[in-house]
């Protein structure tokens, strides 16, 4: 989880502390590049395929997925970025900042844009990231890609493309960066 | 340190800086095919401008509605203040009615931050220019401006350092001086003052800034010329000088725009007296006249501002 998210989440502040290693930098790879051929399976090649990462923790993967791509199609696929924040329905509830650049140049009008993000949890970012793509045009289909679906959702929303499922209690917090996926808490 | 924005002198410069960052983030929503988040939605905005206003109010007006704010207009000329009630009554009865922040210009310096120790933290003040006082988000958007122009945004860590600005004109009247000169000192620019000394304001020495009375001795030594209003009535009653004399030593006449290297900037808050202030051929064909970005970024900064205070849920500190 980025920095900026693990200071926004209850309790504020403090530390990530890792209990286990959930995948490790190969492991990750291996997960992405099966979601790439699943990706390119479901649309039948990358035509109109857009990635779209979540800020922040979404962006790396994103990025590796793209090069991904590349190399098994040899297609270059548009990666933009979103920050989600202005969308969410925790305005005001807690501190919300729109910190990170939303960059999408294309517009996603009869595009298939894939959402990409590290942990799939309570489902509201991917809520509020739906209600944004709607600003920048009206893709053909909106899909979901996400290393770890860790449970606990409060939205009729999942997951197409989904590198691990991982049980995990509410107050745990899951690290996922290309280098590896960690499991842990945060600790004051 | 407090849920309303009346002066950026009650801001320290961290704040300052994260509010023109959080202006980034604005000027990519407003360049957006839907240039409208959901931020606000729910809230409202109460308008209250008793003086006169186009620029300034269409921008909070626009500003609120990106946001998804509702807008509440109080017609200031109509109102029971006609009828003798007190500022400070209406003022409870527009928070009465739910309003969650007030926007508020009047003739009277002072009189923003007087409302907002009245309500407290129950609803924002926002001082959309008091008197000869503040203009702050005109500050913030100004310096924005010259944020962008030099490095491109404002970033994490905005900063005008280095760069020689000169304020020219009304500096006496002009609560954008003031607010201008709060937020570029903030930022670590060179400031200058230029106008004649009947302009000068009295309290000049205790301002972060040089002061001359000589636009063509410091020009060459600037990056950045701002321009400031001037009303025509002031000229006459304590200029000294004529009108031609004021543009002959203070105006951006096409002389006086060619001696200078063409990457100075020139900023204007508007509304411009042409041929005053700045020529026409000035302020229609020479580069770098930024006076058109500085209206747009002010949709920007207001939305930065509203949804500081509105949807952030913690206080400027």
């Amino acid at each position: 989880m980025a920095d900026r998210e693990r200071r926004m989440t209850p309790p504020y502040g403090g530390v990530f502390v890792a209990r286990t290693t959930v995948l490790d930098a190969s492991q990750v790879r291996r997960a992405l590049t099966r979601i790439s051929h699943e990706i390119i399976e479901r649309n039948q090649g990358l035509d109109d395929v857009v990635l779209v990462a979540l800020q922040t923790g979404g962006v790396e993967i994103a990025r590796l997925v793209a090069r991904i791509l590349f190399e098994i199609d040899g297609v270059d696929v548009p990666v933009g970025t979103l920050d989600v924040a202005l969308y969410r329905d925790d305005i005001a509830l807690r501190p919300v900042m729109p910190e990170a650049e939303t960059d999408i140049e294309i517009d996603l009008g009869g595009k298939v844009v894939v959402l990409v993000d590290d942990v799939l949890f309570t489902g509201r970012t991917i809520r509020a990231a739906l209600d944004a793509l709607t600003d920048f045009g009206r893709p053909r289909a909106v899909q979901l890609a996400v290393v770890i679906d860790r449970g606990h959702r409060e939205l009729p929303i999942r997951p197409d493309f989904v590198g691990k499922n991982l049980p995990t209690r509410r107050d745990e917090l899951v690290d996922v960066n290309p280098e590896g996926v960690l499991l842990g808490e945060m600790r004051k | 340190m407090t849920n309303h924005l009346i002066d950026l002198k009650d801001l320290d410069n961290s704040a300052i800086r994260e509010l023109l960052h959080l202006t980034d983030r604005f000027v990519e929503v407003c360049q957006r095919p839907i240039p409208k988040v959901p931020a606000l939605r729910g809230r409202t905005i109460a308008m209250v401008f008793f003086e006169d206003s186009t620029r300034t109010r269409m921008s909070f007006d626009l500003a609120a509605h990106r946001l998804s704010a509702d807008v509440l207009e109080f017609p200031t000329h109509t109102s029971s203040l006609s009828k003798g009630e007190t500022l400070q009554d209406t003022v409870e009865t527009i928070s009465a009615l739910g309003v969650d922040a007030l926007v508020i210009r009047h003739s009277s310096g002072g009189l923003p931050r007087e409302i907002a120790d009245g309500v407290g933290e129950t609803i924002a003040v926002i001082n959309a220019g008091d008197g000869l006082n503040a203009h702050p988000t005109q500050g913030l958007l100004d310096a924005y401006t010259l944020c962008q122009h030099f490095n491109g945004s404002a970033g994490i860590n905005a900063s005008l350092e280095g760069i020689r600005i000169g304020i020219v004109g009304d500096i006496k009247h002009s609560r954008v001086a003031r607010s201008d000169v709060t937020a570029y000192s903030s930022l670590g620019a060179k400031i200058t003052v230029v106008a004649p000394a009947s302009l000068q304001p009295d309290d000049i020495e205790d301002w972060p800034v040089e002061v001359s009375d000589d636009l063509d001795d410091v020009l060459p030594e600037l990056d950045v010329v701002g321009l400031l209003r001037i009303q025509n009535e002031r000229i006459d009653e304590e200029l000294v000088l004529s009108l031609d004399e004021y543009i002959e030593r203070f105006g951006m006449t096409e002389v006086r725009a060619n001696s200078m290297r063409s990457e100075v900037v020139i900023t204007h808050p508007g509304p411009v007296n042409r041929g005053i202030e700045i020529a026409d051929a000035v302020l229609d064909k020479r580069p770098n006249v930024l006076v058109q970005k500085q209206v747009t970024n002010g949709v920007a900064v207001r939305m930065a501002v509203l949804f500081r205070l509105l949807g952030l849920g913690i206080e400027i500190d």
